[in-house]
């Protein structure tokens, strides 16, 4: 039976990890490459690399550093941030990503989703939106969430997925950073309506609160950042309590 | 030891040729047949489109090539689907070492199928000291059905073939370079054959 994966993110700057992180084991505790390899050690099903830097010389620190996790790592990862053509996405994937997710360029030009798709395969395209509920319903919001759009979540999810998407990482800014549980309602709005898995994200607080994603929100997976980056949550423990629970998951 | 990546239009070869050499051994990726032809080992990767996949490798007699090998070769996913008969993937004559034809799954199950499944029935020795059950990371929306062929299957929606092997033809549904420890053995234990 699939089972639901466990996904950490790390947001990576200038080729470093950004957020303090509390892992004594590792010597630079800066290195996402060293960071991703105890995380897959301790049975992360995936990583997402979220690259926040913002400068030209950008691309080329990436695929230097996506082609070193690539390197090290035997599990699937993907590699966001930034993408906006099909130039930025095949020197990922050349340089050893698994997924790329594309977020405010896709908004931006739809036809990118099916440009990407029809060269590389849909399976490595993930739709990567940020949602805010506000005037009763969740809209779209571009650019880390510094501008609003008038496309509400659910539209956008199953137009990306005709385009071509092959996942949909959906983060609700509502939740995001609050350790309040996940957006629940949306998730399973868009997880029961599209034909692609769905991995929530934001708000992981407790284990219960990925119990309910799964099960309330049908969420195919779930990703978070502080919980374990912080060692509030461990993978194998979240993992083990998960599957008590009798939710399918890979220990 | 020389193991071969053979080298086509369909997908990136990097993984598999990162968890290889993790294994200490420095794989050439090619598409020439006297390469191919003279490895010890040959991996048949592929994550893409079968239709464009065959053509480009009738252009450029790889299908042929494929065909002769006498020494083992570990066909993965798409490489997997292209050793059988035929593919329902845009109506496409495939290979035909396997006598089974690559069919789209229709259950009521996303497609495509992402992420860990697990395997059992095992019965060959690339799952050497692998126990039934085990989590492998799976990406496809097609699929090959039990077979005699069938040493390792999986369940998704239906039962279906994660793994073939007929002769030296070995072929994983499943990516063992993307399926961590699991993987990591299960491609030594080919290397090792």
């Amino acid at each position: 039976m699939l089972t639901k994966r466990i996904i950490p993110c790390l947001d990576v700057k200038d080729g470093k990890t950004v957020k303090g992180i509390n892992f004594k084991e590792i010597k630079d505790v800066g290195d996402p490459v060293e960071l991703g390899k105890l995380y897959a050690e301790f049975g992360a099903d995936e990583l997402v690399f979220l690259d926040i830097t913002a400068t030209h010389e950008k691309r080329k620190t990436l695929s230097t550093l996506v082609e070193r996790i690539a390197k090290n790592i035997n599990i699937p990862f993907t590699v966001g941030g930034g993408i906006s053509s099909i130039d930025d996405v095949s020197i990922l994937l050349q340089s050893g990503a698994d997924k790329i997710s594309i977020n405010s360029a896709a908004v931006r030009n739809p036809q990118l989703i099916t440009n990407l798709a029809n060269r590389f395969g849909s399976q490595c395209v993930v739709l990567a939106i940020d949602t805010k509920f506000d005037n009763n319903d969740w809209y779209v919001y571009l650019n880390g969430g510094r501008i609003k759009t008038d496309i509400k979540a659910y539209d956008w999810a199953k137009e990306a997925t005709e385009k071509g998407a092959g996942e949909i990482l959906l983060t609700s800014m509502n939740h995001d950073g609050t350790k309040q549980g996940f957006a629940i309602d949306i998730t399973k709005k868009i997880s029961t309506n599209v034909n692609v898995p769905v991995i929530a994200s934001g708000g992981a607080g407790t284990m219960e609160h990925f119990y309910d994603v799964f099960t309330d929100g049908n969420a195919d997976a779930a990703l978070a950042a502080s919980i374990f980056h912080y060692k509030e949550i461990g993978i194998p423990q979240l993992k083990e309590f998960l599957k008590q629970r009798n939710i399918s998951i890979r220990i | 030891m020389k193991v071969a990546i053979i080298k086509y239009n369909a997908g990136n070869v990097c993984s598999i040729y990162n968890a290889i050499n993790r294994l200490g051994i420095e794989p050439i990726i090619t598409d020439n047949s006297e390469q191919i032809l003279t490895a010890d080992k040959i991996i048949f990767p592929g994550v893409g489109e079968a239709s464009s996949a065959m053509q480009y490798l009738k252009q450029h007699n790889l299908d042929s090539v494929i065909k002769d090998l006498k020494q083992p070769l570990l066909g993965i996913c798409l490489g997997m689907q292209l050793l059988c008969r035929f593919s329902e993937e845009n109506n496409t004559p495939c290979l035909g070492i396997f006598n089974q034809d690559i069919k789209k799954f229709t259950s009521s199950n996303k497609i495509p199928q992402i992420g860990w499944n697990s395997i059992d029935t095992l019965s060959s020795e690339l799952f050497k000291g692998i126990n039934n059950n085990e989590y492998v990371y799976f990406v496809h929306s097609y699929y090959a059905e039990i077979s005699e062929n069938t040493i390792a299957a999986t369940d998704y929606g239906i039962k279906y073939s994660s793994a073939l092997q007929k002769g030296n033809f070995y072929a994983t549904q499943f990516h063992p370079e993307k399926s961590g420890f699991i993987g990591s053995k299960i491609i030594e234990n080919f290397i090792n054959l």
